[in-house]
């Protein structure tokens, strides 16, 4: 869903991609379900309660109907191969979808000028490097990943202690 | 979301089985929109026809509206302080890792033969390249599948 709010949002100019990012968060870290959350933010942002409810109508009215459909010829095609074999090309095509998500989020998280701890470093050989990576969040992410693939954390402990990580490295003056 | 689902109507209510489930799981997860609604709007159909639909899909999104519409009065309230935008710069890295993890997940489950494989490139390069509509992309995707399972149905049937 993401990729499809995204590119409605930013061609429109009713964000920039560093406040959808910041809305994706909220979403992720919100309960209920992502879309939801981050539809209704940004009506809400845009166009206030009106908007909000407008935006979360929009996002909920396509699942309805389409669920509706599929229900419908579902329990009649149930096991017909060739609704087994939309379901399997499918999700290849939400793998890429989901892909893109990532790299557009990294590129917005990662792609900010790392101030804090090139104030902290002074250094001038990485000067160049830290004007466009702030490595304060690829350590972040990483960390988190590995937190992700080798324990069976849930998501909302790892995206908590992210958040109380960087309120910590701010005031250390790293982030 | 999904288990939370699952334990109300599986196991608590018995309004369906577990072999049911898993059927709308995976229906829920193919088709476009967020896999939450797509089960709770399926799910409601199964128990209690077109209003159950409705109502399902009212229960579902009801209380992430209101959540939501709080937690932004609140954000936008306080985004300017320092230590709120780099607890978000640190969250947007964790997400970051939530959605790889995620890709690695999906990918494991869906890239099973060459041609799964053939159609994620194709639709990342087309995402990345061109300038389509992620929706013409995904239609894409669903016929080269199609056309190309068939195609080999056909062969296999020649032979």
């Amino acid at each position: 869903m993401i990729p499809l709010i995204e590119r409605e949002i930013i061609s429109n100019g009713w964000l920039t991609g560093r406040e959808f990012v910041d809305i994706i968060s909220i979403s992720e870290m919100t309960p209920g379900p992502i879309a939801i959350n981050t539809a209704t933010f940004i009506g809400y942002k845009i166009g206030g309660i009106p908007g909000g409810l407008a935006a979360t109508t929009g996002v909920v009215m396509p699942s309805l109907i389409i669920i509706l459909i599929v229900y419908h010829y579902f329990t009649k095609f149930r096991n017909h191969t060739i609704v087994q074999q939309i379901i399997c090309t499918i999700k290849p095509v939400v793998l890429a979808l989901i892909i893109q998500a990532t790299l557009f989020v990294a590129g917005n998280t990662f792609l900010r000028e790392g101030r804090a701890i090139k104030d902290l470093l002074d250094v001038s050989p990485a000067g160049y490097f830290l004007e466009i990576f702030n490595p304060v969040t690829i350590i972040i992410s990483a960390l988190s990943l590995a937190a992700l693939l080798l324990s069976r954390i849930h998501p909302i402990i790892v995206i908590l202690g992210a958040g109380a990580a960087g309120v910590i490295l701010h005031y250390a003056g790293l982030l | 979301m999904i288990p939370l689902i699952e334990r109300e109507i599986v196991n608590r209510k018995g309004w369906i089985s577990q072999d049911e489930m898993i059927d709308i799981l995976t229906i829920s997860q193919s088709f476009p929109g967020a896999v939450a609604i797509n089960s709770a709007i399926f799910i409601g159909r199964k128990i209690g026809g077109y209003s159950g639909a409705l109502f399902s899909l009212l229960g579902v999104t009801i209380p992430s509206f209101f959540i939501i519409i709080m937690v932004a009065k609140l954000f936008l309230y306080f985004r300017t302080i320092g230590a709120v935008q780099a607890a978000f710069s640190a969250i947007s890295s964790a997400v970051v890792a939530l959605l790889i993890f995620t890709a690695v997940r999906i990918g494991k489950t869906c890239i099973r033969d060459r041609i799964s494989a053939l159609i994620a490139i194709l639709a990342l390069s087309l995402l990345l390249i061109t300038d389509l509509h992620p929706i013409y992309v995904i239609i894409i995707g669903i016929l080269t599948g199609l056309t190309i399972y068939l195609l080999r149905d056909i062969k296999t049937k020649q032979k």
